[in-house]
């Protein structure tokens, strides 16, 4: 399997960078996995693989069904149909702690912060370290403090005080902790939901150059994002989640930029609109791809949406 | 006419840059105001005014034995104002913990009573029923999602009318029994209601109690796993659970500490009084929240210290005995709670704006 560093598209690499060998076998994989809430299906029919040191991007509108995928994988829910394995073995989690266990952190949208409490008992909220025998074992605070710093300056996050509540970071230090943390440890698989959706330009950039840590570290990466354009700076595999089903999947040699573009805002439907849209005096069509331009491979697991 | 702008530009000086040994984004804040956003300073100035205020108001309070009388006044509070304090750190309240004290008081009474056995078995059943009934409030909250203030205003109600309704069942009576003559009763009054001599000052045992058991508190707060999780289940619940906290685990454990501490100061209230009434005791839980509020500790959980209750506690026995000493009408007692109250909970919030400004 060959890394896409070839392409030119991935700017921070870590010095370990060729320390990621990326195997044939995915750490996590959905097979034909799917979630009911009630009468309500949320997601239907989803294939997804993740390979360590690999990007696997899932984009798609509000309401797609990418929280869902994520909070099935994280073990926040569980799947009602399909299967879901880790390692090959098919596995249900109830609570994230077994998710966690093994090797799989997420990284929410809220950040999973606690506001109010210093940098470094957020980033070890859960997994304090201590020190002493049991009845006055205690934190090992400075151990704490030490660690905590090394490991955000690694990627490259200086801080003035690891004393100040997260809450008075900004939106993309507070993204790049969270993700400092669970590389620290020890994910095998980092979940990334929409990290760069609140953020400027600047600091989505940022944001993207951890990604990109991460996976050189040899981690596998699913990076949910409705923004393309995120999605193909560091993606390797891309899927398109449409009203619960997967629309689109397709590695990043099967599909450029435009197609992707055009997947994500209604693609196909839009094309086939287009011609309507003709008809309406003021909207430009020219941009707006024909249905024939859509190669890209189609998710056979698809309702037949187009 | 010419409108030209005359105006001389204002002070040209450029943006004062920061100091750039670190990320030069942040300044440091001066000493005084980095203190005054610890979550027990304010309240210890408080209790300083208050205290030198009845010095000048209420000349018997210069006394060590006025001294000790509002150590102890204070101390039946704040003991209770302790684990109530952590609960609403853990940004849960409980305000079943008033009568709760009572419901442990009646159960070690009548029980030794009626059966006629050792004390003790009765102060052990007594301990058993207050956790049961502080698991009983965690798993209901914890399980069910409610608000806190209605399951356990749930309990208060049901505790309330039970202690009533089976006291005078079982002893055709509003109060208990005398136990004083039974056995093991002075063993028991030695641990929970005894006094010592320090320098020809009476000073109950209960005011060692509250000191010992803030040192304790305020260690497992900052300094243990548990005190982390306490702060992260009150400061955001979802994302404790998402990074690995034990969600469940703490809540309940903190109702059941809130249980221990009724119990323990429902034995006090016993071997001091040799019985119980059983009406007392409604208001109370009002008290102890006040005491942790006023103490620095966020209503919506999150932020907070176990030194500010003991000092929140303190004020409260001193106005209380201070109106006293003073000669003055002891109605005023709530009016002065109520100023007190409010006053901490501007500083509160004032204190959360300025902690979490960008």
């Amino acid at each position: 399997m060959t890394t896409t560093n070839g392409t030119g598209t991935h700017g921070a690499v870590l010095p370990e960078s060729d320390a990621a060998p990326a195997t044939d076998a995915p750490i996590v994989e959905l097979r034909g996995a799917g979630k009911s809430y009630g009468n309500i299906r949320a997601l239907h029919g989803v294939d997804l693989q993740v390979h360590p040191g690999r990007v696997t991007c899932v984009l798609g509108d509000n309401g797609a069904g990418k929280s869902t995928l994520i909070k099935i994988i994280s073990g926040l829910h569980q799947h009602t149909e399909g299967d879901f394995l880790v390692d090959g073995t098919p596995v249900r989690f109830s609570t994230p702690r077994e998710a966690l266990d093994k090797g799989i952190a997420t990284v929410y949208q809220d950040l999973a912060v606690v506001p109010l409490m210093p940098v470094w008992r957020n980033f070890f909220l859960g997994s304090e370290m201590t020190r002493g025998p049991w009845p006055v074992r205690r934190l090992d605070i400075e151990r704490m403090k030490k660690t905590a710093d090394e490991e955000l300056r690694n990627m490259g996050i200086v801080l003035d005080d690891l004393e100040q509540p997260i809450g008075t970071l900004s939106g993309g230090q507070r993204q790049c902790v969270a993700i400092a943390r669970a590389v620290y440890f020890g994910a095998r698989v980092l979940i990334l939901d929409e990290p760069t959706a609140a953020l400027g330009v600047k600091q989505s950039g940022v944001v993207l150059k951890y990604i990109a840590a991460a996976r050189d570290r040899g981690l596998g990466v699913i990076f949910i994002t409705h923004n393309p354009h995120h999605a193909y700076m560091v993606g390797d595999h891309f899927s398109v989640l449409r009203l619960g089903t997967m629309e689109l999947s397709a590695d990043r040699s099967e599909v450029s930029l435009d197609e992707l573009t055009n997947h994500m805002a209604g693609g196909t439907e839009l094309a086939a609109l287009k011609h309507e849209l003709a008809q309406v005096r003021g909207v430009d069509v020219e941009e707006l791809p024909e249905e024939k331009d859509l190669t890209a491979p189609v998710a056979t697991t698809g309702e037949g949406k187009s | 006419m010419s409108m030209t702008q005359h105006a001389e530009p204002a002070v040209t000086t450029p943006p004062a840059s920061g100091p750039n040994k670190t990320d030069g984004r942040t300044s440091e804040r001066p000493l005084a105001l980095r203190l005054l956003a610890r979550p027990e300073v304010g309240v210890f100035l408080g209790a300083a005014a208050v205290y030198v205020f009845f010095l000048i108001a209420a000349p018997p309070v210069r006394d060590g034995s006025s001294m000790s009388t509002i150590l102890y006044q204070s101390s039946t509070i704040g003991i209770m104002a302790l684990p109530v304090a952590l609960l609403m750190i853990g940004g849960e309240f409980d305000l079943s913990s008033g009568v709760a004290v009572l419901t442990s008081a009646l159960t070690a009474s009548m029980l030794s009573y009626q059966l006629t056995m050792n004390v003790w078995v009765g102060v052990i059943a007594a301990l058993v029923v207050s956790l049961a009934v502080g698991f009983f409030n965690g798993w209901m909250v914890v399980k069910t999602g409610l608000p806190s203030f209605l399951v356990t205003l749930g309990t208060f109600l049901i505790l309330q009318g039970a202690n009533l309704a089976v006291t005078k069942l079982v002893t055709t009576n509003v109060a208990t029994d005398d136990i004083s003559d039974m056995a093991g009763f002075d063993q028991a009054k030695k641990i929970f209601a005894s006094s010592f001599d320090i320098g020809g000052v009476q000073v109950k045992i209960t005011v060692f109690y509250w000191l010992v058991f803030a040192a304790i508190a305020t260690w497992v707060l900052l300094r243990t796993k548990y005190g982390n999780w306490i702060f992260a289940v009150g400061g955001n619940k979802d994302s404790s659970r998402a990074v690995g906290v034990p969600v469940t685990f703490t809540k309940i454990s903190l109702f059941m500490l809130v249980g221990l501490g009724a119990w323990f100061v429902g034995m006090h209230q016993l071997f001091t009084f040799n019985t119980v009434q059983s009406g007392e005791g409604v208001g109370q839980e009002l008290i102890y929240i006040a005491a942790a509020v006023i103490g620095g500790c966020l209503l919506t959980g999150g932020y907070g210290s176990a030194i500010g209750p003991v000092f929140g506690a303190f004020m409260f026995g001193m106005v209380n005995q201070g109106i006293v000493f003073a000669g003055w009408n002891p109605d005023w007692f709530k009016a002065f709670l109520g100023v007190m109250l409010l006053g901490a909970v501007l500083i509160n919030l004032w204190v959360r704006q300025s902690a979490t400004r960008r």
